[in-house]
């Protein structure tokens, strides 16, 4: 499913994707930067188990490959260790490239289906911004139910102990399930947000606009 | 007393490698009085501790030999071994250079027979070999080292085995009372050819240098081929002298790296690619290398070179930094980790000796140059005006290959000699 925006980038960028991600991804400047020299790609931990490593990605960009980049489970995989920025020799910023990257492909409406970095990364968004507190016990019991009742009632089982323990030690509370604590000044929360979300919208739009 | 005449009409070179050589020749051949200063106690610098140069791969003891011999043809020419800048202070036409000069204790009786190392025991690491060999306390730094006079290690003095040394000596050359002399020159125009220092290889900690031993530079690995060399001539590898018949090459170990050196040390790619026929040489076509790079830059006529190495079936490109290098603990090969750029695949590749592309940085650090010159932020010698009478030559200004290092200390000679001109108000 894609978006109403990600029409209007189709329209506007016609075929040019790194002007695309230069002008609207997180530090997507950098990506004209990268050398090829492959540091990053066998420094990632998580390297075997990419799609693309991230020097590949931005060849793709470069080569104009849209739908594979945005698509792709990639960027999604990114764990924040910052080994690949250490070592980066022009110190690209390669972590927030790869999170830029995941936000404009979720926000384009290109991710990954199933794909679980994101998944919780909703869930943690939609538990954030609902008491301006993080709720630790809905989140945790959100992220063991996702993938059905069945799976869910087995995974909680399994953490039972940690549960307790956690109980015990006063970091959970299980009277979070009512409710749960939040921002003093609630509607000044959700007004802050509503806000910050029109500043992006009529940024996106500024983008999009034929000029 | 060293005795040396100097005065505003002197040109002073400080450094006596290729280009520090090369200036002093070339402004004394136009009828100037020079004095070449030099930190060790031979000339040569770290060309003499090449094995062949590239691209045509000849021997450097050649030129080295012509460059001796046009010193010992000059006599406005004075070479100080041993001697240190400590101080320089005046302007354009009018300087003031305070040298250290430590004491060689051997005086220039020495005929080189070398009946004072016989009677010497105790042994320091070899300079010369980068520290991969011994050397004795009472040495000749190398086969080639000009003056070709013997050396007795400071370290040693006070020792019976000093004594012992001068006691063996046939000629009255050894004399273990010399001390620490300081002199003022004066000098119209100083020329800076302090050239350069491998990059430290332990900071570049992905590649192991530290903890490998069958992990080398590229210098080092010169020293290996060298029949003088810690090895005798052999390619054997540190770790248990096997034949190192499968090497590894990694470009740009330290260079074009923001977290390292930023420029690029423009000799690395040649020299490499050099290096590749001396695993030929030994081996022939037993002998296999492989170089991993960024990009390889082989510039103008060296690209022949490039096209020739390329043509070897025994020699591979992968396009790639490496990303890591880990040990086999069982066999001590090294095995390199990364991802090829051309098709994305992941490597892990055995070899049984990795010679690190260490680049160049200059060898002293002139930010805090007691009077006022340009510098660039890697740290070399820009030609700026404000420099007044003091210019740089060879690597002091920028990395260089010998070809351009000689041709860049020929130009520095020339401002030199323009400088100390005008000051004679011809």
């Amino acid at each position: 499913m894609t978006t109403a925006v990600n029409q209007a980038m189709v329209e506007k960028y016609k075929g040019n994707f790194l002007k695309e991600v230069t002008d609207n991804v997180e530090e997507g400047s950098w990506v004209k930067m990268c050398m090829q020299c492959g540091v990053c790609s066998g420094s990632c931990p998580l390297g075997p188990h990419w799609d693309h490593p991230p020097q590949e990605l931005f060849m793709m960009i470069r080569a104009n490959k849209r739908e594979e980049v945005l698509s792709s489970t990639s960027m999604w995989m990114c764990t924040s260790c910052y080994n690949c920025v250490a070592r980066c020799p022009r110190g690209l910023p390669i972590t927030h490239i790869m999170h830029g990257l995941a936000h404009y492909s979720k926000r384009m409406g290109m991710k990954p289906k199933h794909q679980p970095t994101e998944q919780f990364g909703q869930m943690f968004w939609d538990n954030l911004t609902k008491k301006g507190r993080v709720n630790e016990l809905k989140l945790g019991l959100g992220l063991y139910f996702k993938d059905g009742f069945a799976e869910g009632v087995k995974v909680s089982m399994g953490k039972q102990k940690l549960g307790l323990n956690m109980m015990k030690a006063k970091r959970m509370s299980p009277m979070e399930m009512l409710g749960g604590h939040g921002v003093k000044d609630l509607s000044g929360f959700h007004a802050m947000l509503k806000k910050a979300e029109e500043l992006e919208a009529a940024r996106v739009g500024e983008n999009t606009d034929a000029k | 007393m060293t005795d040396v005449v100097a005065t505003n009409q002197t040109i002073i070179v400080v450094g006596g490698g290729i280009s520090g050589m090369t200036a002093a020749l070339e402004a004394t051949e136009t009828g100037k009085q020079v004095i070449l200063l030099e930190k060790r106690p031979y000339l040569g610098g770290r060309v003499s501790q090449l094995y062949k140069y590239f691209p045509k791969m000849c021997h450097p003891t050649c030129g080295q030999e012509i460059n001796q011999r046009r010193i010992k043809m000059n006599q406005n020419l004075t070479v100080l071994t041993q001697a240190e800048v400590a101080n320089i202070s005046g302007n354009t036409g009018d300087y003031t250079v305070s040298v250290t000069l430590t004491p060689r204790y051997v005086n220039n009786h020495c005929t080189a027979c070398g009946e004072c190392a016989k009677a010497a025991t105790t042994e320091f690491d070899d300079e010369f070999n980068y520290n991969m060999g011994k050397r004795k306390g009472v040495y000749l730094p190398n086969a080639m080292a000009f003056p070709q006079h013997y050396v007795i290690d400071q370290r040693l003095i006070g020792t019976a085995e000093a004594d012992a040394a001068k006691a063996a000596c046939k000629y009255g050359a050894i004399d273990l009372d010399q001390q620490v002399e300081t002199l003022d020159l004066k000098a119209g125009a100083v020329i800076f050819a302090t050239g350069w220092k491998p990059y430290d290889a332990n900071k570049i900690q992905p590649y192991g240098y530290d903890r490998f031993a069958n992990v080398i530079t590229n210098v080092e690995f010169e020293r290996l081929m060298d029949p003088h060399g810690p090895t005798g001539g052999k390619l054997l590898r540190p770790s248990d002298g096997k034949e190192a018949k499968n090497v590894a090459f990694i470009q740009c170990a330290g260079s074009r790296d923001k977290n390292h050196l930023a420029h690029c040390s423009r000799i690395c790619c040649m020299a490499s690619l050099k290096q590749t026929n001396y695993v030929q040489e030994k081996f022939g076509d037993d002998g296999k290398s492989t170089i991993y790079y960024i990009d390889m830059r082989a510039i103008d006529r060296f690209d022949d070179f490039y096209q020739k190495v390329q043509d070897n079936p025994n020699v591979s490109f992968i396009k790639s930094k490496v990303a890591k290098v880990e040990e086999d603990k069982a066999s001590g090969n090294p095995v390199l980790h990364g991802v090829d750029t051309e098709g994305y695949k992941r490597y892990a590749n055995q070899h049984d000796l990795v010679v690190l592309a260490t680049g160049m940085e200059p060898s002293v650090d002139f930010k805090g140059f007691p009077v006022k010159i340009m510098v660039n932020d890697e740290g070399f010698i820009e030609q700026d005006d404000s420099n007044g009478g003091i210019f740089a030559a060879g690597v002091a200004s920028d990395a260089l290959d010998v070809n351009r290092a000689v041709q860049h200390a020929t130009a520095a000679a020339l401002r030199a000699v323009q400088v100390v001109n005008q000051v004679a108000g011809a």
